[in-house]
């Protein structure tokens, strides 16, 4: 049993006519998930006589930047500042991550890796909640977080997200891929489980905790704090974001403007954490 | 999993720490998700519409369900449809996918990592599509096919009932590459690599075989993983049919049970009711999931 890092060699079984034409498929996939992207990235750029032009255009003709500095003049003539939205969904989003990443992880580990009683009812209810759709759970969870007095607080933001289901879920699934032996081996060097859990499983499922981070930093990002926060300085960005391009068909192009922008950091922490995910193939896999 | 022995009590008090573990996330999960559910069950029991006290029903608003709803028979029979085509097809298509691009180099994999998860980046990125599909000419595909004199007026895509469905899960595919696309991604990372110049040795001698004897069996814990998250997310489908098709829908093509939940919940403040409807909802999706992770228990260890 090791964790050996050699890189892979070149791979085997591999025939230059199936690199290709997976590559032909892939690229007119990617074509499919691409365009619609890009038609509503380019209505930010085009404008208001060419969003409403007939015959419509894909692309645009005179590209301008008038949907944007719309966008920035009505943001600044709120009476709350636009930074104040900004650090607020900054806020939620850091704490969130951070919270729900160690919390889930902690959890996560003993349910993956020991036989305690309880470990499997308490598996089986995280699966169920997964499973359990439908708004009924909103006025529930309402009453609760009303009851705790966290109503319009970031509390009522962030811990229903941190004690969600699907990170917990995800990190527990790549858990029980570490080998039993590993674990065995350290408890008798003298490892407690915390160390264990740091030293030799996080590590191993890198791959898993970057997911999560996607996930968590998704989610928070785009959460418009829902019915729980009421109080204007409060608000978060997506909400503030959707108030200024509800003014009606004159605002579709700022509204276009505005989901360019929210969407720029999901997209550079994506490709972030998707490149250190990549990395990781210089190893070579989890083994015994 | 490391097993103990001995009895209950000794079992818990080796494993002590476990619990101190599990406790910080125990904690907000049972109160802010298992409560609700729990909730919402205790609702389903009784006639409740926010204003006046609940008062207990017994199984009322069940047996309303079942014999008196012939809406909640159409919702079923769409949300089957829509199910059974997409759930399958999104659960394929990201396995073969996420498998398709670990073959690529370094970067090309990120870019079209990139891509191909671009649609669920953002929660409201398929709206777009409402301009894409629009009834009048100014409808993109409408005016492609009007400039082709392909037809001579514009389809109503979104409001014909015979066609919104389709759309509508051609949209639910565009965005299936999501979260489990992306286990997949990930679960691929730690699949151990000698173990493909182990199987080339023992006679392995394309990347279909490949695939099927080594890199799908060692990837047990994301297929179930991923099997939930397509399950959950093929049956409760609805935010994608009020915005294509509004609400209600032409002939209720676009009802699914989900957005019948949301009819009874948000908008008639029937609650009970509603909760009710939700619960059905679990129990069938529950045993979907049952039936699909024994199939994956007997392919792969998990």
């Amino acid at each position: 049993m090791k964790i050996t890092l050699h890189k892979p060699k070149k791979r085997v079984n591999r025939s230059m006519f199936g690199n290709i034409s997976i590559l032909i498929v892939l690229l007119l996939v990617a074509a499919f998930m691409l365009l619609p992207f890009i038609y509503s990235v380019v209505q930010a750029f085009k404008p208001m006589e060419e969003i409403f032009a007939y015959p419509p255009r894909f692309f645009v003709q005179n590209p301008t930047l008038e949907n944007f500095s719309e966008l920035w003049r009505i943001s600044d003539s709120l009476w709350i500042p636009f930074s104040r939205y900004f650090f607020n969904t900054l806020f939620v989003t850091v704490v969130g991550i951070i919270a729900s990443m160690a919390l889930s992880t902690l959890a996560a580990f003993p349910l993956a890796k020991y036989d305690f009683p309880g470990n499997a009812a308490f598996s089986k209810l995280i699966t169920m909640t997964l499973l359990f759709t439908g708004p009924v759970t909103a006025l529930p969870q309402y009453i609760i977080v009303t009851k705790l007095g966290m109503f319009d607080t970031f509390w009522a933001v962030l811990l229903p997200t941190i004690g969600g289901p699907l990170n917990i879920f995800l990190i527990k699934n790549f858990l029980t891929q570490v080998p039993d032996s590993m674990l065995e081996a350290a408890t008798l060097d003298g490892a407690s489980k915390m160390k264990i859990l740091t030293r030799i499983c996080l590590p191993l499922v890198k791959p898993a905790m970057l997911t999560t981070l996607i996930f968590t930093f998704q989610a928070m990002w785009n959460s418009t704090g829902g019915n729980y926060i009421v109080s204007e300085d409060m608000k978060l960005l997506p909400t503030m974001m959707s108030q200024l391009s509800t003014g009606g068909i004159a605002r579709t192009g700022v509204g276009a403007a505005s989901s360019v922008l929210m969407i720029l950091p999901s997209l550079i922490i994506f490709c972030l954490t998707q490149s250190k995910i990549v990395e990781t193939m210089a190893y070579s896999g989890i083994k015994e | 999993m490391i097993v103990s022995s001995g009895t209950t009590w000794q079992k818990m008090k080796k494993n002590a720490d476990c619990y101190l573990m599990v406790l910080p996330f125990a904690l907000l999960f049972i109160t802010f998700v298992v409560l609700p559910v729990i909730g919402a069950a205790f609702i389903s029991l009784t006639d409740y519409n926010m204003l006046e006290t609940p008062s207990f029903v017994g199984l009322d608003n069940y047996l309303r369900v079942f014999l008196e709803d012939n809406d909640f028979i159409t919702a079923v029979r769409n949300t089957l449809v829509f199910a059974v085509v997409t759930g399958p097809l999104s659960y394929i298509a990201c396995l073969i996918f996420a498998w398709l691009i670990n073959e690529l180099g370094r970067h090309a994999r990120a870019v079209l990592t990139t891509i191909f998860y671009l649609p669920t980046m953002s929660a409201s990125m398929y709206v777009i599509w409402t301009f894409i599909f629009s009834g009048d000419q100014y409808g993109f595909i409408n005016s492609m096919l009007m400039s082709m004199r392909l037809v001579d007026e514009p389809v109503q895509w979104l409001t014909d009932a015979n066609t919104v469905l389709p759309v509508i899960m051609l949209v639910q595919l565009w965005m299936s590459l999501g979260t489990s696309f992306l286990s997949f991604i990930a679960g691929l990372q730690n699949v151990d690599r000698t173990l493909y110049e182990a199987a080339a040795v023992d006679g392995v001698r394309n990347r279909w075989q490949e695939l099927f004897y080594i890199t799908l069996p060692s990837m047990g814990p994301q297929l179930l993983f991923g099997a939930v998250m397509q399950i959950s997310a093929s049956f409760s489908v609805s935010s994608i049919c009020i915005t294509l098709a509004g609400f209600p829908s032409t002939d209720n093509a676009a009802l699914t049970i989900v957005t019948h939940i949301m009819d009874y919940g948000n908008m008639r403040m029937e609650l009970g009711y509603a909760s009710a409807l939700s619960v059905v909802l679990f129990a069938f999706v529950l045993l979907v999931n049952n039936i699909v992770q024994k199939v994956i228990h007997k392919y792969a260890a998990t």
